[in-house]
């Protein structure tokens, strides 16, 4: 009875921890101060969902950790024009989303709120993140709940998904190119300008030095 | 498997056995945990594999890790870009859970490594633009562990995929590998794009400054040969008197 009841609760205990272990997998760490800036180029009216999950080591029983309360991360989001989209200070444990209004790039920055100097004692925080764009922002089984749907009709779902994010960026492509066209035609203008420019400039610079030479030359009887 | 699932099974479960168990029990319960272990990382493996895309900034003489748990048999694929900064070259260096270099690689420009994981563990991927002195690079990786995530997580498929299914199937996959070549367009234009624009902002200020330079050179030329006949003749009027 008692091993029954140790082995369930074992087994709920597992499945915590593996699905905890398994929210966010790729992480990398981060100083006290340190500003981790990472930059998504995408097409407008797309979708970013992040995730993020914060660990601090812990000297005592050297592995880290989840992070104590007090510790939390301050989340940037800047849009291609370099303006504060989101700007909010989460826990130690995280999730923002944001959706473009302007294709481009996008910049999330992240750094904890650290001010007690005494937590992070020169140690690293490791951050856990994931960010799914466009598509990949989908919850299928939400939606399938939602609009009832059977399983091809899902699948489908997914296609058009799919395709509808191909199209927005074909779209930005056209866009961009459409700026590395503007840029190179600027370029070429610039080039034209100053080779004309430049080549007045030099005529008439050797007309006046001659001519001023010339009048100076003779005002001193030398010529 | 066994011995290999000794060391994977947490510390703690052991301990607690230990603690409360008799000895008699606490052989078959330690057996059945260890099954329920392998169960469970057999799930994890078939159903929660994902990737991670992400693009970041490396500043001049830096280098940067990222780390992740994979699970023995599991399919990697690490792919990475250089999209901005100096000669676009990175250095790359991929270790497995023991250290043992996988994969190094000096002044990169792009490059794509598959391996299957041989041991369970924290894998290790750095770049690194230490030999760079003054230019900041902009790196994009593509890490992908096994296989996506399928469609219905709670999968007990008894029969097989319908035709209209599996057709669903091929075009999701053909979708995936369009998305994944428009990335790569995408980078190489941004390669080009900030190249182009660089070189604008690059002519606009050395017309300026030449149109500059050359004006001051030649008003200076000027300055400077009236004053070598100036001091003549202040020096022959001074032995004419």
């Amino acid at each position: 009875m008692v091993a029954v009841k140790m082995q369930s609760c074992l087994l709920s205990v597992l499945l915590l921890n593996v699905y905890y272990t398994f929210v966010s997998s790729l992480y990398f760490h981060i100083g006290e101060t340190e500003k981790k800036c990472f930059i998504e180029e995408i097409p407008d009216e797309t979708m970013i969902i992040g995730n993020y999950r914060t660990q601090l080591y812990d000297k005592q029983k050297e592995e880290y950790l989840p992070a104590t309360q007090g510790l939390g991360m301050f989340v940037e989001v800047k849009d291609p024009d370099e303006k504060l989209i989101l700007s909010r200070q989460y826990g130690s444990e995280g999730r923002f989303t944001f959706t473009s209004h302007t294709p481009g790039e996008h910049q999330i920055c992240l750094h904890s709120n650290s001010s007690k100097f005494a937590l992070f004692s020169g140690g690293m925080l490791r951050v856990h993140l994931d960010i799914q764009v466009g598509e990949h922002t989908n919850n299928y089984a939400e939606i399938a709940a939602k609009d009832k749907l059977t399983e091809l009709q899902l699948r489908v779902r997914q296609l058009v998904e799919q395709v509808d994010q191909i199209q927005k960026e074909q779209n930005y492509q056209r866009y961009r190119e459409e700026r590395f066209r503007q840029t190179s035609e600027s370029t070429n203008q610039r080039v034209l300008w100053w080779s004309i420019v430049q080549t007045l400039i030099l005529v008439a610079i050797g007309f006046w030095q001659m001519r001023h030479l010339k009048s100076f030359f003779e005002a001193k009887k030398l010529v | 498997m066994g011995s290999n699932d000794r060391k994977y099974c947490p510390r703690r479960y052991q301990i607690i056995s230990l603690a409360i168990l008799p000895p008699a029990k606490m052989r078959s319960f330690n057996r059945a945990v260890r099954v329920l272990v392998q169960m469970l990382w057999a799930h994890l493996l078939f159903g929660w594999a994902f990737g991670s895309e992400l693009t970041f900034e490396l500043p001049d003489n830096a280098k940067q890790c990222f780390y992740e748990d994979i699970i023995i048999g599991t399919k990697c694929t690490l792919e990475f870009q250089v999209v901005t900064g100096g000669h676009y070259d990175v250095d790359c260096r991929l270790e497995d859970a023991d250290g043992t270099v996988l994969y190094k690689e000096m002044k990169k420009q792009y490059d794509s490594f598959t391996f299957t994981a041989a041991k369970n563990g924290t894998y290790k991927f750095c770049f690194s633009n230490e030999f760079s002195t003054f230019t900041h690079k902009t790196v994009y990786f593509d890490f992908q562990v096994g296989e996506d995530p399928p469609l219905f997580p709670n999968e007990n498929r008894v029969t097989a995929l319908t035709q209209m299914e599996s057709a669903c199937v091929s075009i999701h996959e053909a979708l995936k590998s369009v998305i994944d070549y428009q990335t790569h367009f995408r980078l190489r234009e941004a390669q080009g794009r900030s190249r182009a624009e660089d070189l604008n902002t690059r002519v606009a200020f050395w017309s300026i400054g030449e149109a500059f330079i050359l004006l001051v050179v030649s008003i200076s030329q000027v300055v400077l040969l009236r004053s070598f006949f100036s001091d003549r003749k202040t020096t022959t009027t001074r032995v004419g008197s």
